[in-house]
């Protein structure tokens, strides 16, 4: 789940690191009125899920309230890459003498936490990383001891920070941590950590990620999920517990298993289709999981065919079959269907659909082959 | 031969008296795995299964009890973390964990703590291992394998059913089959499971199945180029998969334009591995 800067930067805030004096507005009058509160120089920063609002148009400086109301009315009026910009934050506008990136994330490859720096803050990091990758500076965290205080001195020291900012570094560094840790971050990000014309260091801009399998710890974050960049579908689908992602295709996919659900798409594109989703109905696939996700299937237009692909282990085929049943009962597709069972009581199963209008198969490749022929038939 | 697990291993469950944990310990000996016990705090000195099987209070009890070797861990995710340090504690060397949607962070404790001890962790959110007519523990349906020379090693479940299947079909059994999970930080990974397949005289060939996110498949192509006489097929899910989506495994995501099947694909070509178009075709690439 992934935090809006604002929520970021107040969650920053709490744990001692500097931050710009700003408030968030949904309304440019209200832009207006927190322009004037800090004086009139401002800038006004969309909010919305994605990077990249900067060349998008979605940061502006405002020399006046008058120009923030503006500039506020114009970007909320926005959409970044396919996102609707619904709030914008509005901060006091900083005189910067250096742009600094810090972040804390988990790099897998080493199983632990790692901070990340460079004296190469303000734009892209991965272009960073990837052109000039000397100027990025890494240190893991041990994560059963935590941050020490050393390890972010090394890294000022790295990155060439004048010493007069050591210490604020290392106090900023230690709040990260503190950010990262107790909020299940995947990743807690100040890019730019500026330090400004008067000396002063602060976290600019901030960018937060929260673990989903850690939410059950964080009700205070998951609050603070938005919805926005997730297909309508989407959202459905995780009311019924179902892992499904929308895709741009007209094949449908119905699949146990994250792995053979993933391989189904990728088998239905190497027989010449185009999957419409990824769905993993998970194991046990009652008939209400599979009617609903039979329903979250057909809401889009463009699916012509369905393919359900089930590997009965503790799974059972006869199960799932019935649930199939009861679903076209419920929702009485118009598309057709192409279904393969296979595995613990795959024959009742099949006997069950026989005369279900359904098209069957043996394997996963015939079974893709003939989904990919439907599709072509019905569109 | 066979590899973590065989008919010597001595198994306890944690979580043997929840719903998950009674089905597939009724499952894992009628298969005739070795199970010897089972903890659930606060239920110890009950009996299940017909009162075949005794049930503690804590790891430590129970090994001490039993002398397990190896445990097996069935409780939900918020707990699965602590069910792992208490194994670890116990002095099991073998632990292998089912449950799916453990932390991250927490996933990072455990592993470095557990690799302290020296323990060997399997998953989590994995199908666990199953060594065909000696041991099955996890959930792999015994009846989809047959013993053999292939060791297959896969961060998947039903996707390593469909494999195993498949090799059925075409008279190919298995030595070991090792389900690693589909999680961003696990215990063992594809190097570890490969390195033990080349030294396991009983395994001839190996069969790798992978998917899009982290660099773990990368690491075994070099493993595979570097130090591996035997060949290896592989298959890597995840080709159709948009970047910065999670399909499903917490671990399934490119992510900065990392972890693409197409990499990963090259990546293990190059090391001269056969790879399948679609997991149906892996067995006869070894044929």
């Amino acid at each position: 789940m992934k935090l809006h800067e604002y929520q970021s930067k107040t969650i920053f805030s709490k744990y001692g690191i500097p931050i710009p004096k700003g408030r968030v507005a949904a309304t440019a009058q209200e832009a207006r009125q927190i322009a004037e509160e800090l004086g009139g120089r401002v800038v006004i920063k969309s909010q919305v899920l994605v990077g990249g609002r900067g060349k998008a148009g979605g940061v502006k400086l405002a020399k006046d309230s008058a120009e923030a109301e503006q500039l506020a009315t114009q970007i909320l009026g926005m959409e970044i890459k396919g996102l609707p910009v619904r709030k914008v934050l509005v901060d006091e506008a900083s005189a910067i003498d250096q742009e600094i990136y810090f972040a804390i994330t988990d790099d897998r490859a080493a199983k632990k936490p790692v901070m990340i720096a460079s004296a190469a803050g303000g734009i892209d990091i991965e272009e960073v990383a990837a052109k000039t990758p000397e100027k990025i500076i890494k240190v893991h965290i041990d994560p059963l001891l935590g941050l020490r205080e050393y390890q972010a001195r090394d890294v000022a020291v790295a990155i060439d920070l004048p010493r007069e900012y050591w210490k604020d570094f290392v106090k900023i560094a230690m709040g990260l941590w503190e950010v990262y840790k107790n909020s299940d971050a995947t990743l807690a990000e100040i890019n730019p950590l500026v330090i400004t014309k008067d000396k002063k260091m602060i976290a600019l801009d901030g960018k937060m990620m929260i673990d989903d399998n850690a939410l059950f710890r964080q009700p205070n974050l998951t609050e603070l999920r938005d919805t926005d960049e997730d297909a309508p579908s989407e959202i459905e689908a995780r009311k019924y517990g179902l892992s499904f992602i929308k895709l741009d295709g007209n094949i449908g996919c119905m699949v146990n298993g994250a792995g053979l659900a993933m391989t189904s798409m990728d088998v239905i594109k190497l027989f010449g289709g185009e999957p419409a989703n990824f769905l993993d109905v998970g194991g046990g696939a009652s008939s209400e999981k599979v009617a609903a996700a039979m329903r979250i299937i057909l809401t889009d237009p463009s699916v012509k065919a369905i393919l359900f692909n089930i590997f009965g282990g503790i799974t059972r085929c006869d199960e799932v079959a019935r649930g199939i049943l009861a679903a076209m009962e419920e929702v009485k597709p118009k598309v057709p269907m192409v279904v393969r069972l296979v595995g613990t009581n795959a024959e009742e199963g099949r006997r069950l659909l026989e005369n279900a209008n359904m098209i069957t198969a043996e394997t996963l490749a015939d079974a893709a082959k003939k989904s990919v022929e439907a599709a072509k038939k019905g569109s | 031969m066979s590899i973590l697990v065989d008919k010597n291993t001595r198994l306890i469950v944690q979580g043997i008296t929840g719903n998950e944990g009674l089905f597939h310990t009724t499952q894992m000996v009628a298969y005739g795995t070795n199970v010897v016990g089972g903890v659930t705090p606060g239920k110890g000195g009950e009996w299940v299964l017909d009162g075949k099987l005794p049930v503690f209070d804590s790891v430590k009890t129970a090994k001490e009890a039993t002398d397990a070797n190896a445990t097996i861990i069935f409780v939900p995710a918020r707990f699965a973390p602590d069910a792992m340090f208490e194994a670890a504690d116990a002095g099991i060397p073998l632990v292998i964990c089912i449950t799916e949607g453990v932390a991250v962070q927490d996933m990072m404790r455990v592993r470095n703590y557990l690799d302290q001890k020296k323990v060997r962790l399997i998953g989590p959110n994995c199908p666990g291992l199953l060594t065909p007519g000696e041991a099955k523990v996890g959930i792999i349906p015994g009846d989809i394998a047959i013993p053999g020379n292939v060791g297959v090693v896969s961060r998947s479940g039903t996707l390593t059913y469909e494999v195993l299947y498949a090799m059925k079909n075409l008279g190919m059994g298995a030595t070991t089959c090792v389900g690693i999970g589909g999680d961003p930080i696990n215990g063992t990974n594809f190097l570890d499971v490969l390195e033990m397949f080349e030294h396991d005289p009983k395994t001839e060939k190996v069969i790798m199945i992978g998917e899009i996110g982290g660099s773990e498949e990368e690491k075994a192509a070099q493993y595979i180029a570097d130090k591996m006489t035997k060949p290896v097929a592989a298959f890597i899910a995840g080709q159709t998969a948009p970047a910065g989506k999670r399909m499903g495994h917490a671990g399934a995501i490119i992510e900065g334009g990392a972890g693409t099947a197409a990499d990963k694909i090259k990546a293990l070509e190059a090391a001269g591995v056969k790879v399948a178009k679609h997991p149906e075709e892996i067995p006869t690439l070894l044929q």
